[in-house]
């Protein structure tokens, strides 16, 4: 789960890093008492969008001409303009995607002198299994372009979790970054301080890009970006509140609450599977024969026939849909289970579009015999390879 | 022969008297008399579990796994138990010291894999997951949820970080006649026991085991850490046939793909290099999930 830079930064506020001052609005009618909080004269009115490259961003109302979706404001007036400019417009950045997000959020933070900008990650290490700093002198642009173009100015760190960062992992990160004086001191400190908020509070990733050296000599966290892990959810009820249903696709929400893991995506076959892994190759074999999928959708192990109908209702309610593939290898799911979620959906929601289906493994036969009895138009397939030629021949035949 | 389990593996079950562990102990005490003896719950040690099978088995439930092993000597333990404990569930079974676990639990907070990962280290307990389907040696022994019925004794090594493309594998090796010594997965989780190096490395070492085919999925680089090791062993003149494939070359950057370490992140983990990695150390990647068998049959005629 993803949440926005500025409750990221009350997060991280709340363990003691150091964040600037600021407040969060929703109109443009809060930008001035916002703006009269903070001491000036510099005020920085930032978007507060679930992407990154804000800054360099895009309004697409606005014009290419017009300023990004991180500004600088040396006026209280100039909040107001600002704010007047962004808000409710749609911002198009690197990671939206054309369609882009309409800022519903602007933060309006105090503005500091920036030295210099460092960056600084958090994630877990597959490799090692531990959560590992990521650190580089190369702050304030895409990390990605630096691990691309100079790879030797990235610093990689595992923490052990039993002893959590210790002086000497604090010392070498403080050297990674070329930290002296009050910033290596300050850094010190920080560094246990940010492992400290990974851990507590089940983060996925915790990026600070970029945490600056300001004029003073001092360190603080310029931007924020944190995301949480899905699976830890149920202990953190803090962290679920923080939740802004607005950056989430519809269809996305609504699978999470009956617990399917769904990604819409762009193409017109629909597909429903189960198992991640053959959820993922489904989408494969259909671009292999030449169309796209419309959506990555597992149901699961243990899916229940509300579930079934659920997911194909999700399924049918995207207007991109022009065809549907249901590829079920039965495990722990059984296939007459998947048969009678399939026919009560399409009973209750009609079908407007051709529909194949593929059933393997547990129950295989009593599922075959339930679409069959059905009296439904569905266009039954042997294998996955048949199954994926079917659809995307009665979705392009169609077209 | 086979790998990690055969005939004579004793498993316990944490977990067994829910719904999903109840129902995949019948099942393993159906495929060939999987040798279940035991189950262990905290509050219902002393109790006995039967099945609703014909001829109803018992199994005793324990209070705690060191109990459970003590009994009934178990080499190994299964694991149904909900998300919450499960991490707690492993730790306690590396602390009664069974030498093989599996955990079929999918949905672990990553934080608790981590402190499970830093324990194994320190212990002498394999780990088989989270997050995956568990692993079946063909008419001999079944620990886990994957379907019986599709599989068949044979020759094929079958190794998977996805629960479905595993029997996909299974059930095409056992359509082309050549089924399988073992099949094992290793789960979808970023933080897990097993490795696809650790499987390898016990397949070349099977004799039974005449060729192997191996499923990877985007995120991390493990594909592309196993892919070295096969290349640095068949220089030492250790190799198999091999086919493989890599689900997720369709998926978008930065997405989750069901699965918590499917994704691509940073411009790494992505299908394409995997696949490549996977080609240079000689291993036939198949193009579609439906040609696996297919693909090894090709390998296997030179």
């Amino acid at each position: 789960m993803n949440i926005h830079e500025y409750q990221a930064k009350q997060v991280l506020k709340a363990f003691g890093a150091p964040v600037a001052n600021g407040v969060p609005i929703f109109s443009v009618d809060e930008a001035e008492a916002a703006a009269k909080q903070l001491p000036g004269p510099l005020w920085v009115v930032k978007s507060q969008i679930h992407a990154g490259g804000r800054g360099k961003g895009k309004f697409k109302e606005l014009g290419p001409d017009a300023k990004g979706g991180v500004r600088l404001a040396f006026s209280i007036d100039e909040v107001k303009s600002h704010a007047a400019d962004m808000l409710g417009n749609t911002l198009v950045t690197a990671q939206t995607g054309d369609a882009g997000k309409v800022v519903n959020r602007l933060y309006i933070e105090d503005g500091a002198d920036i030295e210099s900008e460092l960056y600084l990650s958090i994630l877990v290490d597959r490799t090692v299994g531990r959560p590992a700093f990521v650190v580089s002198t190369e702050g304030g642009m895409d990390i990605e372009a630096v691990a691309e173009e100079t790879p030797e100015k990235i610093v990689t760190l595992p923490i052990d979790p039993d002893t959590g960062v210790t002086e000497a992992d604090a010392a070498k990160l403080c050297d990674a970054l070329e930290l002296t004086g009050d910033a290596r001191t300050d850094g010190m400190t920080l560094f246990p301080i940010l492992y400290t908020a990974f851990v507590e509070k089940d983060m996925a990733l915790l990026e600070v890009n970029p945490l600056i050296v300001m004029k003073d000599g001092h360190l603080r966290v310029l931007d924020a970006k944190v995301s949480f892990d899905g699976n830890a959810l149920f202990r953190h009820d803090d962290i679920m509140e923080l939740r802004d249903k607005t950056e989430e696709d519809a269809k996305e929400i609504a699978a999470s609450k009956y617990d399917l893991a769904y990604v819409a995506l762009d193409g017109d076959i629909g597909c429903m599977v189960n198992g991640a892994g053959l959820a993922m190759a489904t989408m494969d074999i259909i671009k292999l024969y030449g169309a796209e999928p419309a959506n990555f959708l597992d149901v699961g192990g243990g899916a229940s026939k509300e579930k079934v109908t659920a997911a194909f209702k999700i399924i049918t309610s995207d207007p991109n849909v022009k065809g549907i593939l249901v590829n079920i290898f039965g495990g722990i799911m059984r296939c007459d289970v998947i048969a009678e979620g399939v026919v009560a959906a399409v009973k209750d929601v009609g079908l407007q579009v051709p529909l194949v289906v593929r059933l393997e493994g547990t129950n295989v036969e009593q599922g075959k015999t339930i679409i069959n009895e059905s009296g439904l138009n569905v266009i039954a397939a042997d294998d996955l390879d048949d199954a994926a030629q079917k659809i995307v021949k009665a979705v392009k035949g169609g077209a | 022969m086979s790998i990690l389990v055969n005939k004579d593996t004793k498993v316990i079950v944490q977990g067994l008297t829910g719904k999903t562990g109840t129902f995949h102990t019948e099942q393993a005490l159906e495929y060939y008399g999987t040798k279940m003896v035991a189950g262990v719950h905290p509050k219902k040690g002393g109790e006995t579990w039967s099945s609703g099978l014909d001829g109803a088995a018992n199994l005793p439930i324990f209070a705690t796994v060191g109990e459970a092993k003590e009994a009934t000597g178990a080499d190994a333990s299964v694991i149904y138990v909900p998300p919450a404990g499960a991490g707690a569930a492993i730790i306690e079974a590396i602390d009664a010291e069974v030498p093989f676990i599996v955990c079929i639990t999918e949905g672990i907070p990553v934080a608790d894999m981590v402190k499970v990962k830093r324990r194994l280290e320190k212990s002498n307990s394999r780990l088989l997951g989270p997050n995956c389907p568990g692993v079946l040696t063909p008419e001999e022994c079944k620990i886990g949820i994957m379907p019986g019925s599709i599989f068949k004794k044979g020759s094929v090594g079958v190794v998977s970080r996805s629960g479905t493309l595993t029997y996909e594998a299974v059930f095409q090796t056992s359509n082309a006649g050549l089924g399988q010594t073992t099949a094992v997965g290793i789960g979808g989780d970023p933080v897990k026991g097993t490795e696809f190096i650790d499987i390898l490395e016990m397949f070349l070492a099977d004799d039974a085991t005449e060729s192997i085919i191996m499923i990877g999925e985007i995120g991390g680089s493990a594909e592309e850490e196993a892919a070295q090791f096969i290349k640095d062993e068949a220089e030492k003149g250790r190799s198999k046939p091999m086919a493989g494939f890599i689900a997720g070359r369709t998926a978008p950057p930065g997405r989750t793909m069901g699965h918590a370490g499917a994704v691509i992140s940073g411009g790494k983990g992505g299908a394409e290099d995997k696949i490549a990695a996977m080609e240079a150390a000689g291993i036939k990647v198949s193009p579609s999930p439906a040609k696996l068998g297919e693909t090894l049959l090709e390998v296997l005629k030179g």
